[in-house]
């Protein structure tokens, strides 16, 4: 008797949503990127969204601060705002456990 | 208030003002809010700041040609629409007509999660598009401090509430930010009175179980303004502020006469009637018709073809009419030709300054010749406040030229009760109606107190309420004072024996003497003919003597010349 397969895990649809190329938009970048690679190897769709230039896509995510990363997928949705920069707080809320083993963030 | 206010000079550079639409409130700020600046409006929960918010956008775009956004932090678009349909809003209409952009920003703190660094830019981008996309003048924040909920970065929030103060004035948008009231002070977190240009504080009070709203301006830069707490109303017709008068003496006074509507009662005023645009109080104990007198003169005003209001705090309009008729008096008729307005109301209902702010907006909007508050006793409250009160509504009625007539119930049969001497000094005109009790019935008198500037009697009289209006009895002053009813009438039946049996006692004396002329007048005639009998008497004798005479002297001349031969 075995158990059944586990479900192929789920592709995370990632939004970041920043105002302009400030240091903090590339800041928040830079560490979703590094936490994506990390734990997401290859499956993650992240879109960083300019809200100046693309300001209709806050109405439909209801975004009120930026940076904020709004995590579509898998569900419950989610939405961390912020730069960032505490690795293990944005594990949490995108519910990442361990994916790619213990990252040097949570600690 | 007002008139003083409106009676300034222009300000020599006086700031450009965005009208909000709402009279009362353009009023007391001399012209609206601050033109392309923002403007808090602030208040504890259920105060009426959203409303007043929103009717501030749809008059802009209904009225001034001013599109609108309003950002709603905690309620739904939907629900706004819904919840502003009471006072006839047609929300969808404006947005379809691109006059009125509603977003609402929903902030799930359970969804969020905080990270590092960050701003409400995102707040920004979606006003300044919302602002674009109609070419907006007016934005409405509602209530920013939802947003801030989700959030605990006190530092982080008062810079940026400072931010987008900044940014509304960069904008150049006529902007109101509505803000919950803070502990000891008017906002959350104390920023947003010191960055506004306006602050307007609305106040929901109960006081003995009666809400009152108020609403004061707190500050105004670079413009005076009303100082006082306004009382301001929302219902099925909008948001009204009453701008106070404080006691403006200003008004035109008339000289024309109008009648009490009970012709009897006319005769006892120099004029034939009370001066137009006076304020005339009738005080009486219960049951003396106070409200009868009130339909009298309603009813003379109404067939005049002049407008009355009538202010009914203890009595349904059907009440009223169907009593009325009973005292002879058709008053559905002069409802029917729209002369008189009833509106009834009981005085519980709201407090003192929101029936005085509901009776100012009835006044504006029926326009009438005469006002009738009956009675203004049910008014309850502390002495101070129903004379301020009354005050304003007196003066309000003054500065129209409109006749006010005011009842007042009294409690003792002291003619002046606690309500009525407070309000006495008001009125230009005072009947007071009481009861007289004697011989074991109760009899209806009155007397006029004063009347300025007429001459008015000074008599009591006796009243009755018939069903042809009410009389009034010439009066009968016995030797203990002023006689009525049944009295009157066993005085007036003794008098009238008295004077039968006086005349009685006239007719016998009469009878006597004319009796004793009878009896002297032959006595007179007895003794006269006595005397002819003796005058005729004496004639007949004096004729005899002179006949002896004449006899002795023919005898004496006879003997002489007999004895003349002889000598």
């Amino acid at each position: 008797m075995s158990w059944p397969e586990p479900p192929a895990p789920e592709t995370y649809v990632l939004r970041l949503f920043v105002a302009g190329a400030t240091l903090r938009s590339q800041r928040a970048i830079s560490h979703l990127r590094h936490i994506c690679n990390e734990h997401l190897p290859g499956r993650f769709d992240l879109e960083v969204v300019d809200v100046y230039t693309n300001p209709e896509a806050t109405l439909e995510y209801q975004i009120v601060a930026t940076p904020t990363l709004v995590k579509v997928r898998p569900e419950p949705p989610r939405k961390i705002i912020g730069d960032l920069s505490d690795h293990g707080r944005v594990m949490r809320g995108l519910n990442i456990t361990a994916g790619g083993g213990i990252s040097e963030a949570v600690q | 208030m007002t008139d003083r206010l409106a009676s300034q000079p222009v300000e020599a550079h006086s700031l450009a003002k965005t009208a909000t639409g709402i009279d009362g409130l353009d009023a007391v700020t001399l012209g609206g809010l601050p033109e392309g600046r923002p403007t808090l409006l602030c208040g504890s929960a259920g105060c009426g700041k959203t409303l007043l918010a929103m009717t501030f956008l749809v008059n802009g775009a209904t009225r001034f040609g001013e599109a609108g956004v309003f950002m709603s932090f905690e309620e739904r678009a939907e629900d706004l629409v819904e919840n502003v349909a009471s006072l006839g809003f047609d929300i969808d209409g404006l947005v379809a007509d691109k006059k009125l952009v509603i977003d609402h920003v929903r902030v799930e703190p359970s969804e969020i999660e905080v990270s590092g660094d960050y701003d409400f830019e995102p707040i920004f981008v979606r006003l300044g598009y919302a602002i674009d996309q109609v070419g907006a003048k007016r934005v409405v924040l509602d209530t920013i401090e939802a947003l801030f909920s989700g959030f605990k970065d006190q530092a982080v929030l008062r810079a940026e509430l400072r931010r987008l103060f900044g940014w509304l004035k960069d904008r150049g948008v006529t902007a109101v930010i509505t803000g919950e009231r803070g502990d000891g002070q008017l906002t959350r977190y104390g920023i947003e009175e010191y960055v506004s240009d306006c602050v307007i504080l609305l106040d929901n009070r109960v006081h003995d179980q009666v809400t009152t709203r108020r609403l004061r301006i707190v500050k105004y830069r670079g413009s005076s303004h009303g100082t006082n707490e306004y009382p301001f109303l929302i219902d099925g017709s909008g948001v009204s502020v009453m701008p106070i008068t404080a006691a403006g003496l200003q008004h035109k006074i008339s000289s024309e006469k109008i009648p009490t509507g009970v012709p009897d009662l006319d005769t006892m005023f120099g004029l034939g009637g009370f001066y137009r645009g006076s304020s005339v109080l009738l005080s009486g104990l219960a049951g003396t018709g106070k409200s009868t007198f009130s339909g009298w003169f309603a009813n003379s005003v109404c067939t005049r073809g002049e407008r009355c209001l009538y202010f009914a705090f203890e009595e349904s309009p059907d009440q009223i009419v169907r009593n009325m008729r009973s005292a002879g008096m058709d008053l559905q008729r002069h409802i029917d030709s729209g002369l008189l307005s009833f509106q009834s109301a009981r005085p519980s209902l709201y407090g003192l300054e929101m029936h005085l702010t509901r009776m100012y907006r009835d006044i504006e909007a029926f326009k009438p010749a005469a006002v009738i508050v009956d009675p203004i006793s049910a008014f309850r409250g502390v002495e101070s406040e129903i004379h301020a009160t009354l005050l304003r509504l007196a003066d309000i009625c003054k500065e129209r030229g409109i006749t006010a007539f005011f009842t007042s119930l009294s409690l003792a049969s002291d003619h002046a009760s606690e309500a009525d001497r407070g309000v006495s000094s008001l009125m230009d005109t005072w009947i007071s109606l009481t009861d007289v009790e004697a011989s074991g019935e109760r009899n209806r008198v009155l007397f006029v107190l004063k009347s300025r500037g007429m001459s008015h009697s000074n008599q009591m009289r006796e009243y009755m309420l018939t069903a042809e209006g009410i009389k009034l009895i010439a009066p009968y002053v016995g030797p203990e004072g002023v006689l009525t009813g049944s009295a009157r009438q066993a005085q007036e039946a003794r008098e009238r024996d008295e004077a039968l049996s006086r005349s009685q006692v006239t007719e016998r004396r009469q009878r006597d003497l004319d009796r004793r002329r009878a009896t002297t007048e032959r006595q007179v005639a007895e003794l006269r003919a006595a005397l002819e009998a003796e005058e005729s008497e004496v004639a007949l004798l004096a004729n005899q003597e002179s006949g002896r005479e004449d006899t002795l002297v023919a005898d004496r001349a006879a003997m002489a010349m007999k004895r003349g031969a002889a000598e």
